[in-house]
Protein backbone atom coordinates (compact mmCIF):
# COMPACT_ATOMS: atom_id res chain seq x y z
CA UNK A 1 0.00 0.00 0.00
CA UNK A 2 3.33 2.13 -0.80
CA UNK A 3 1.53 4.33 -3.29
CA UNK A 4 -1.72 4.89 -1.18
CA UNK A 5 0.36 5.94 1.85
CA UNK A 6 2.06 8.44 -0.80
CA UNK A 7 -0.89 9.51 -1.73
CA UNK A 8 -3.31 10.33 1.54
CA UNK A 9 -0.07 11.84 3.06
CA UNK A 10 -0.55 15.53 0.90
CA UNK A 11 -3.84 15.43 3.13
CA UNK A 12 -2.89 15.56 6.41
CA UNK A 13 1.08 13.94 7.56
CA UNK A 14 2.85 15.61 5.20
CA UNK A 15 0.22 18.71 4.01
CA UNK A 16 2.32 21.14 2.20
CA UNK A 17 1.26 24.33 3.56
CA UNK A 18 -0.25 23.44 7.46
CA UNK A 19 2.37 20.64 7.94
CA UNK A 20 5.31 21.88 5.25
CA UNK A 21 4.78 25.36 5.69
CA UNK A 22 5.62 25.47 1.54
CA UNK A 23 4.41 27.91 -0.96
CA UNK A 24 2.99 30.06 1.49
CA UNK A 25 3.24 33.17 -1.40
CA UNK A 26 0.53 31.89 -3.74
CA UNK A 27 -1.52 30.48 -0.49
CA UNK A 28 -1.41 34.03 0.95
CA UNK A 29 -1.70 35.75 -2.36
CA UNK A 30 -4.56 34.11 -3.91
CA UNK A 31 -7.25 32.92 -1.26
CA UNK A 32 -9.45 36.09 -1.52
CA UNK A 33 -12.29 33.50 -2.48
CA UNK A 34 -13.19 29.97 -2.33
CA UNK A 35 -13.09 29.62 -6.47
CA UNK A 36 -9.33 31.52 -6.64
CA UNK A 37 -8.17 28.88 -4.39
CA UNK A 38 -9.38 26.41 -6.55
CA UNK A 39 -8.32 27.18 -9.74
CA UNK A 40 -5.24 28.24 -8.37
CA UNK A 41 -4.87 24.68 -6.71
CA UNK A 42 -5.95 23.04 -9.82
CA UNK A 43 -3.30 24.64 -11.84
CA UNK A 44 -0.42 24.19 -9.08
CA UNK A 45 -1.25 20.46 -9.15
CA UNK A 46 -1.01 20.07 -12.88
CA UNK A 47 2.20 21.59 -12.64
CA UNK A 48 3.38 19.37 -10.41
CA UNK A 49 2.30 16.21 -11.50
CA UNK A 50 4.16 16.87 -14.98
CA UNK A 51 7.21 17.97 -13.28
CA UNK A 52 7.27 15.11 -10.86
CA UNK A 53 6.58 12.75 -13.70
CA UNK A 54 9.66 13.92 -16.18
CA UNK A 55 12.30 15.37 -13.02
CA UNK A 56 11.56 11.08 -11.33
CA UNK A 57 12.15 9.46 -15.58
CA UNK A 58 15.33 11.35 -15.69
CA UNK A 59 16.74 11.07 -12.43
CA UNK A 60 19.58 8.89 -13.59
CA UNK A 61 20.62 11.27 -16.43
CA UNK A 62 20.56 14.20 -14.29
CA UNK A 63 24.42 14.94 -12.55
CA UNK A 64 23.55 15.94 -8.87
CA UNK A 65 25.35 19.40 -9.47
CA UNK A 66 23.49 20.59 -11.93
CA UNK A 67 20.26 19.06 -10.30
CA UNK A 68 18.57 21.97 -9.41
CA UNK A 69 18.70 24.31 -12.67
CA UNK A 70 17.87 21.23 -14.64
CA UNK A 71 14.62 21.28 -12.52
CA UNK A 72 13.94 24.91 -12.39
CA UNK A 73 13.56 24.29 -16.38
CA UNK A 74 11.68 21.60 -16.67
CA UNK A 75 8.99 23.60 -13.98
CA UNK A 76 9.46 26.56 -15.77
CA UNK A 77 8.87 24.35 -19.09
CA UNK A 78 5.11 23.18 -17.80
CA UNK A 79 4.41 26.44 -16.45
CA UNK A 80 4.60 28.31 -19.72
CA UNK A 81 2.70 25.83 -21.35
CA UNK A 82 -0.08 25.70 -18.26
CA UNK A 83 -0.08 29.67 -19.12
CA UNK A 84 -0.11 29.51 -23.15
CA UNK A 85 -2.74 26.70 -23.64
CA UNK A 86 -4.84 28.34 -20.95
CA UNK A 87 -4.59 31.65 -22.39
CA UNK A 88 -5.29 30.36 -26.14
CA UNK A 89 -8.15 27.87 -24.73
CA UNK A 90 -9.43 29.01 -21.90
CA UNK A 91 -9.36 32.84 -22.30
CA UNK A 92 -11.22 33.73 -19.43
CA UNK A 93 -10.24 31.59 -16.71
CA UNK A 94 -6.62 32.80 -17.70
CA UNK A 95 -8.00 36.40 -17.15
CA UNK A 96 -8.97 35.97 -13.85
CA UNK A 97 -5.70 33.69 -12.85
CA UNK A 98 -3.07 35.08 -15.30
CA UNK A 99 -0.65 37.04 -13.45
CA UNK A 100 -0.20 34.20 -10.84
CA UNK A 101 0.36 31.60 -12.78
CA UNK A 102 3.66 32.87 -13.74
CA UNK A 103 4.41 32.58 -10.18
CA UNK A 104 3.52 28.67 -9.87
CA UNK A 105 7.36 28.53 -11.22
CA UNK A 106 8.78 29.80 -7.88
CA UNK A 107 6.34 27.74 -5.33
CA UNK A 108 8.62 25.45 -3.22
CA UNK A 109 6.38 23.28 -3.07
CA UNK A 110 7.10 21.78 -6.93
CA UNK A 111 10.99 22.13 -6.23
CA UNK A 112 10.79 20.59 -3.22
CA UNK A 113 9.00 17.56 -4.71
CA UNK A 114 11.13 17.42 -7.07
CA UNK A 115 14.10 17.28 -4.86
CA UNK A 116 13.02 15.74 -1.75
CA UNK A 117 10.55 12.73 -3.68
CA UNK A 118 10.72 12.79 -7.39
CA UNK A 119 14.82 12.62 -7.93
CA UNK A 120 14.61 9.83 -5.38
CA UNK A 121 11.67 7.61 -6.46
CA UNK A 122 10.16 5.59 -9.69
CA UNK A 123 7.91 7.68 -12.56
CA UNK A 124 4.79 5.76 -10.79
CA UNK A 125 5.25 6.65 -7.16
CA UNK A 126 6.19 10.19 -8.27
CA UNK A 127 3.37 11.32 -9.87
CA UNK A 128 0.78 9.57 -7.27
CA UNK A 129 2.99 11.83 -4.72
CA UNK A 130 2.07 14.74 -7.45
CA UNK A 131 -1.92 14.10 -7.27
CA UNK A 132 -1.37 13.98 -3.35
CA UNK A 133 0.50 16.81 -2.41
CA UNK A 134 -1.29 18.67 -5.34
CA UNK A 135 -4.77 17.75 -4.03
CA UNK A 136 -3.36 18.30 -0.26
CA UNK A 137 -2.86 21.89 -1.44
CA UNK A 138 -5.85 22.44 -3.41
CA UNK A 139 -8.08 21.82 -1.02
CA UNK A 140 -6.24 23.63 1.63
CA UNK A 141 -6.13 26.89 -0.60
CA UNK A 142 -9.56 26.38 -1.01
CA UNK A 143 -10.65 26.08 2.34
CA UNK A 144 -8.82 28.84 3.52
CA UNK A 145 -10.23 30.81 0.40
CA UNK A 146 -14.01 29.73 1.43
CA UNK A 147 -13.35 31.40 4.74
CA UNK A 148 -11.90 34.43 3.91
CA UNK A 149 -14.92 35.15 0.95
CA UNK A 150 -17.36 34.17 3.68
CA UNK A 151 -16.62 35.90 6.45
CA UNK A 152 -14.95 39.54 4.07
CA UNK A 153 -17.92 38.76 1.43
CA UNK A 154 -20.43 37.14 2.82
CA UNK A 155 -20.43 34.56 0.04
CA UNK A 156 -19.16 31.32 -1.21
CA UNK A 157 -18.36 30.52 -4.61
CA UNK A 158 -19.95 34.10 -5.39
CA UNK A 159 -23.17 32.56 -3.53
CA UNK A 160 -24.37 35.12 -1.05
CA UNK A 161 -24.92 33.46 1.63
CA UNK A 162 -26.13 35.72 4.36
CA UNK A 163 -28.52 37.98 2.40
CA UNK A 164 -28.24 41.79 2.17
CA UNK A 165 -28.25 42.75 5.69
CA UNK A 166 -24.90 40.96 6.01
CA UNK A 167 -21.85 43.59 6.45
CA UNK A 168 -18.77 42.03 5.42
CA UNK A 169 -15.83 42.32 7.63
CA UNK A 170 -13.11 43.58 4.46
CA UNK A 171 -10.13 42.55 6.61
CA UNK A 172 -10.29 39.25 5.54
CA UNK A 173 -10.75 39.68 2.08
CA UNK A 174 -7.07 42.30 2.43
CA UNK A 175 -3.90 40.73 3.38
CA UNK A 176 -4.14 40.67 7.19
CA UNK A 177 -7.37 38.31 6.89
CA UNK A 178 -5.04 35.63 4.98
CA UNK A 179 -2.36 35.17 8.25
CA UNK A 180 -4.81 35.63 10.37
CA UNK A 181 -6.85 32.45 8.83
CA UNK A 182 -3.47 30.44 7.93
CA UNK A 183 -2.06 31.16 12.03
CA UNK A 184 -5.57 30.06 12.84
CA UNK A 185 -5.49 27.10 10.96
CA UNK A 186 -2.60 26.08 11.56
CA UNK A 187 -2.94 26.52 15.62
CA UNK A 188 -5.77 24.01 15.46
CA UNK A 189 -4.82 21.61 12.92
CA UNK A 190 -1.37 21.41 15.56
CA UNK A 191 -3.81 20.97 18.35
CA UNK A 192 -6.06 18.61 16.98
CA UNK A 193 -2.90 16.30 15.78
CA UNK A 194 -1.45 16.68 19.35
CA UNK A 195 -5.19 15.30 20.59
CA UNK A 196 -5.14 12.25 17.97
CA UNK A 197 -1.33 11.63 18.70
CA UNK A 198 -2.07 11.67 23.03
CA UNK A 199 -4.93 9.02 22.22
CA UNK A 200 -3.22 6.62 20.23
CA UNK A 201 0.08 7.18 22.17
CA UNK A 202 2.64 7.89 19.29
CA UNK A 203 4.55 11.02 18.72
CA UNK A 204 2.79 14.03 17.55
CA UNK A 205 4.19 14.60 13.91
CA UNK A 206 4.68 18.50 14.95
CA UNK A 207 8.25 20.39 14.84
CA UNK A 208 8.58 22.23 17.65
CA UNK A 209 10.73 25.04 16.02
CA UNK A 210 9.04 26.07 12.61
CA UNK A 211 12.52 27.19 11.15
CA UNK A 212 14.53 25.73 8.15
CA UNK A 213 17.05 22.83 10.10
CA UNK A 214 13.54 21.30 11.36
CA UNK A 215 11.46 21.75 7.97
CA UNK A 216 10.87 18.43 6.30
CA UNK A 217 12.18 18.77 2.99
CA UNK A 218 15.51 20.03 4.85
CA UNK A 219 16.13 16.91 6.94
CA UNK A 220 15.08 14.91 3.32
CA UNK A 221 17.34 17.29 1.13
CA UNK A 222 20.56 16.18 3.34
CA UNK A 223 19.96 13.01 3.74
CA UNK A 224 19.96 12.73 7.65
CA UNK A 225 17.43 10.14 7.88
CA UNK A 226 14.10 10.50 5.86
CA UNK A 227 10.97 11.05 7.33
CA UNK A 228 12.01 10.44 11.09
CA UNK A 229 12.33 13.53 13.51
CA UNK A 230 15.49 15.63 13.39
CA UNK A 231 18.06 15.18 16.42
CA UNK A 232 17.83 17.64 18.78
CA UNK A 233 21.66 18.54 19.96
CA UNK B 1 37.18 19.21 -16.33
CA UNK B 2 35.99 16.53 -17.47
CA UNK B 3 33.49 16.67 -15.65
CA UNK B 4 32.32 20.22 -16.57
CA UNK B 5 31.85 19.41 -20.10
CA UNK B 6 29.25 16.47 -19.11
CA UNK B 7 27.74 18.98 -16.54
CA UNK B 8 27.59 21.39 -19.39
CA UNK B 9 26.35 18.67 -21.90
CA UNK B 10 23.42 17.82 -20.03
CA UNK B 11 22.67 21.20 -19.01
CA UNK B 12 22.44 21.90 -22.89
CA UNK B 13 20.67 19.09 -23.77
CA UNK B 14 17.25 19.90 -21.45
CA UNK B 15 17.74 23.58 -22.09
CA UNK B 16 17.43 22.81 -26.05
CA UNK B 17 14.51 19.87 -25.46
CA UNK B 18 13.00 22.48 -23.46
CA UNK B 19 13.02 25.20 -25.76
CA UNK B 20 12.20 22.72 -28.38
CA UNK B 21 8.60 22.03 -26.65
CA UNK B 22 8.38 25.59 -26.01
CA UNK B 23 8.82 26.47 -29.63
CA UNK B 24 5.98 23.97 -30.39
CA UNK B 25 3.41 25.33 -27.87
CA UNK B 26 3.84 28.50 -28.49
CA UNK B 27 3.40 28.22 -32.28
CA UNK B 28 0.53 26.41 -31.66
CA UNK B 29 -1.32 28.42 -29.48
CA UNK B 30 -0.21 31.75 -30.76
CA UNK B 31 -3.64 31.86 -33.47
CA UNK B 32 -5.65 30.40 -30.45
CA UNK B 33 -4.31 33.52 -28.36
CA UNK B 34 -4.90 36.22 -31.04
CA UNK B 35 -8.15 34.77 -32.03
CA UNK B 36 -9.54 34.96 -28.29
CA UNK B 37 -7.74 38.14 -27.39
CA UNK B 38 -9.58 39.49 -30.81
CA UNK B 39 -12.73 38.23 -29.71
CA UNK B 40 -12.15 39.37 -26.43
CA UNK B 41 -11.83 43.42 -27.45
CA UNK B 42 -14.34 42.83 -30.15
CA UNK B 43 -17.20 41.28 -27.62
CA UNK B 44 -16.36 44.63 -25.32
CA UNK B 45 -16.76 46.68 -28.61
CA UNK B 46 -20.38 45.58 -29.30
CA UNK B 47 -21.55 45.41 -25.36
CA UNK B 48 -20.60 49.43 -25.30
CA UNK B 49 -21.91 50.90 -28.97
CA UNK B 50 -25.20 52.02 -28.93
CA UNK B 51 -27.49 50.47 -31.44
CA UNK B 52 -25.91 49.58 -35.20
CA UNK B 53 -26.78 47.34 -37.86
CA UNK B 54 -23.20 46.72 -39.46
CA UNK B 55 -19.27 45.06 -38.31
CA UNK B 56 -18.28 47.86 -36.42
CA UNK B 57 -15.72 49.05 -38.60
CA UNK B 58 -11.95 50.40 -37.76
CA UNK B 59 -10.83 53.82 -38.32
CA UNK B 60 -7.91 55.38 -37.00
CA UNK B 61 -7.47 59.47 -35.11
CA UNK B 62 -4.36 60.84 -35.55
CA UNK B 63 -3.99 62.11 -31.93
CA UNK B 64 -0.12 63.34 -32.26
CA UNK B 65 2.20 62.36 -34.92
CA UNK B 66 3.39 58.88 -34.03
CA UNK B 67 0.06 58.26 -31.39
CA UNK B 68 -3.17 56.97 -33.18
CA UNK B 69 -6.27 56.09 -31.48
CA UNK B 70 -8.23 53.03 -32.93
CA UNK B 71 -12.09 53.91 -32.88
CA UNK B 72 -14.20 51.24 -33.88
CA UNK B 73 -17.89 52.82 -35.36
CA UNK B 74 -21.23 51.40 -35.22
CA UNK B 75 -23.07 52.01 -38.14
CA UNK B 76 -27.25 51.84 -38.71
CA UNK B 77 -28.68 52.73 -42.01
CA UNK B 78 -25.06 53.90 -42.92
CA UNK B 79 -25.55 57.07 -40.75
CA UNK B 80 -22.56 56.99 -37.96
CA UNK B 81 -24.25 56.04 -34.06
CA UNK B 82 -21.54 56.19 -31.67
CA UNK B 83 -17.82 54.98 -31.17
CA UNK B 84 -16.01 52.34 -29.07
CA UNK B 85 -12.01 53.05 -28.02
CA UNK B 86 -10.00 51.77 -25.49
CA UNK B 87 -8.56 53.96 -23.26
CA UNK B 88 -5.48 53.12 -20.03
CA UNK B 89 -6.03 54.37 -16.63
CA UNK B 90 -1.84 54.80 -15.62
CA UNK B 91 -3.07 55.23 -11.94
CA UNK B 92 -4.62 51.52 -11.18
CA UNK B 93 -3.79 50.15 -7.17
CA UNK B 94 -1.98 47.70 -9.01
CA UNK B 95 -0.82 48.76 -12.65
CA UNK B 96 -2.98 50.08 -15.62
CA UNK B 97 -6.77 49.40 -16.08
CA UNK B 98 -7.16 49.36 -19.43
CA UNK B 99 -11.07 49.44 -20.63
CA UNK B 100 -13.37 50.34 -23.56
CA UNK B 101 -15.94 52.98 -23.79
CA UNK B 102 -18.77 53.33 -26.17
CA UNK B 103 -20.03 57.24 -26.80
CA UNK B 104 -23.11 58.33 -28.86
CA UNK B 105 -23.34 61.11 -31.32
CA UNK B 106 -24.54 63.27 -28.06
CA UNK B 107 -21.31 62.48 -26.37
CA UNK B 108 -23.66 60.38 -23.68
CA UNK B 109 -21.72 57.15 -22.60
CA UNK B 110 -23.01 53.94 -23.25
CA UNK B 111 -20.78 51.83 -21.69
CA UNK B 112 -17.70 50.39 -19.80
CA UNK B 113 -16.00 47.04 -20.69
CA UNK B 114 -12.75 46.52 -18.65
CA UNK B 115 -10.16 44.98 -20.54
CA UNK B 116 -7.03 44.38 -18.52
CA UNK B 117 -6.23 45.39 -15.42
CA UNK B 118 -4.29 43.90 -12.16
CA UNK B 119 -6.42 44.37 -9.42
CA UNK B 120 -6.74 43.16 -6.07
CA UNK B 121 -8.60 40.23 -6.42
CA UNK B 122 -12.19 40.47 -4.57
CA UNK B 123 -11.57 44.26 -3.92
CA UNK B 124 -10.17 46.19 -6.89
CA UNK B 125 -10.79 43.63 -8.97
CA UNK B 126 -14.84 44.47 -8.72
CA UNK B 127 -14.35 46.79 -11.12
CA UNK B 128 -15.92 43.94 -13.63
CA UNK B 129 -19.23 43.98 -11.90
CA UNK B 130 -22.01 45.70 -13.49
CA UNK B 131 -22.68 47.00 -10.48
CA UNK B 132 -19.98 49.28 -10.73
CA UNK B 133 -19.66 50.20 -14.34
CA UNK B 134 -23.49 50.90 -14.64
CA UNK B 135 -23.16 53.44 -13.59
CA UNK B 136 -21.21 54.87 -16.25
CA UNK B 137 -23.66 54.71 -18.62
CA UNK B 138 -26.14 57.50 -19.72
CA UNK B 139 -23.78 59.91 -18.32
CA UNK B 140 -22.18 62.75 -20.80
CA UNK B 141 -19.24 65.57 -19.97
CA UNK B 142 -21.99 68.04 -18.57
CA UNK B 143 -20.90 68.50 -15.55
CA UNK B 144 -17.05 67.91 -15.73
CA UNK B 145 -17.05 68.54 -12.19
CA UNK B 146 -19.26 65.49 -10.78
CA UNK B 147 -16.65 63.23 -12.98
CA UNK B 148 -15.07 61.82 -9.48
CA UNK B 149 -16.09 59.29 -6.74
CA UNK B 150 -18.59 60.72 -4.01
CA UNK B 151 -15.41 60.75 -1.52
CA UNK B 152 -14.11 63.27 -3.91
CA UNK B 153 -17.13 65.40 -4.41
CA UNK B 154 -18.56 63.62 -7.43
CA UNK B 155 -21.29 61.50 -8.52
CA UNK B 156 -19.80 57.40 -9.00
CA UNK B 157 -20.22 55.42 -6.10
CA UNK B 158 -16.57 53.49 -5.45
CA UNK B 159 -16.40 50.21 -4.54
CA UNK B 160 -15.75 49.63 -1.42
CA UNK B 161 -12.64 49.30 -0.09
CA UNK B 162 -11.07 49.91 -3.64
CA UNK B 163 -11.55 53.99 -3.88
CA UNK B 164 -8.19 54.11 -5.74
CA UNK B 165 -9.25 51.72 -8.58
CA UNK B 166 -12.80 53.37 -8.76
CA UNK B 167 -11.07 57.10 -9.09
CA UNK B 168 -9.02 55.55 -11.51
CA UNK B 169 -11.61 54.74 -14.09
CA UNK B 170 -13.45 57.58 -12.95
CA UNK B 171 -11.08 60.50 -14.34
CA UNK B 172 -9.61 58.02 -17.08
CA UNK B 173 -13.18 58.01 -18.25
CA UNK B 174 -14.09 61.70 -18.32
CA UNK B 175 -10.39 61.95 -20.38
CA UNK B 176 -11.76 59.78 -22.68
CA UNK B 177 -14.50 61.71 -23.11
CA UNK B 178 -13.32 64.81 -23.41
CA UNK B 179 -10.59 63.16 -26.20
CA UNK B 180 -14.03 62.15 -28.25
CA UNK B 181 -15.39 65.66 -27.93
CA UNK B 182 -11.82 66.84 -29.71
CA UNK B 183 -12.10 64.23 -32.09
CA UNK B 184 -15.79 63.86 -32.99
CA UNK B 185 -16.06 65.78 -36.37
CA UNK B 186 -13.23 63.32 -37.53
CA UNK B 187 -15.29 60.80 -36.24
CA UNK B 188 -18.56 61.29 -37.73
CA UNK B 189 -17.39 62.99 -40.62
CA UNK B 190 -15.83 60.04 -42.21
CA UNK B 191 -18.61 58.59 -41.45
CA UNK B 192 -21.38 60.54 -43.83
CA UNK B 193 -18.62 59.94 -47.10
CA UNK B 194 -18.78 56.08 -46.15
CA UNK B 195 -21.24 54.38 -48.66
Amino acid sequence: MRAWDEFTKGFWRENPIFRLVLGLCPTLAVTTSAENGLAMGLATTFVLICSNAVISSMRKFIPKKVRIPAYIVAIATFVTIVDLVMNGYFHALHKSLGLFIPLIVVNCIILGRAEAFASKNPIGLAIVDGFGMGFGFTISLMVIGAIREIIGNGTIFSVSIFGDGYVPLLLMILPPGAFIVLGVLLGLMNKAEIAMAERSGRQPIIRKEHDCASCAIHTKWFDFSAKEEPTSE
Amino acid sequence: MKEIFRLCFVLTIITAVSAGVLAYVNQQTAEPIARALLEEKMSAVRNVLPPYDNEPEKIEIVLAPEDTLEVYRGLKDGTVTGAAFAIVAPDGYSGDIEFMIGVDGEGVMQGLMILKHLETPGLGAKIESEDFRGQYRGKSLENPELWEVTKDGGTFIPITGATISSRAITRASAKGLKLFQEHKAEIFAEGEVQE
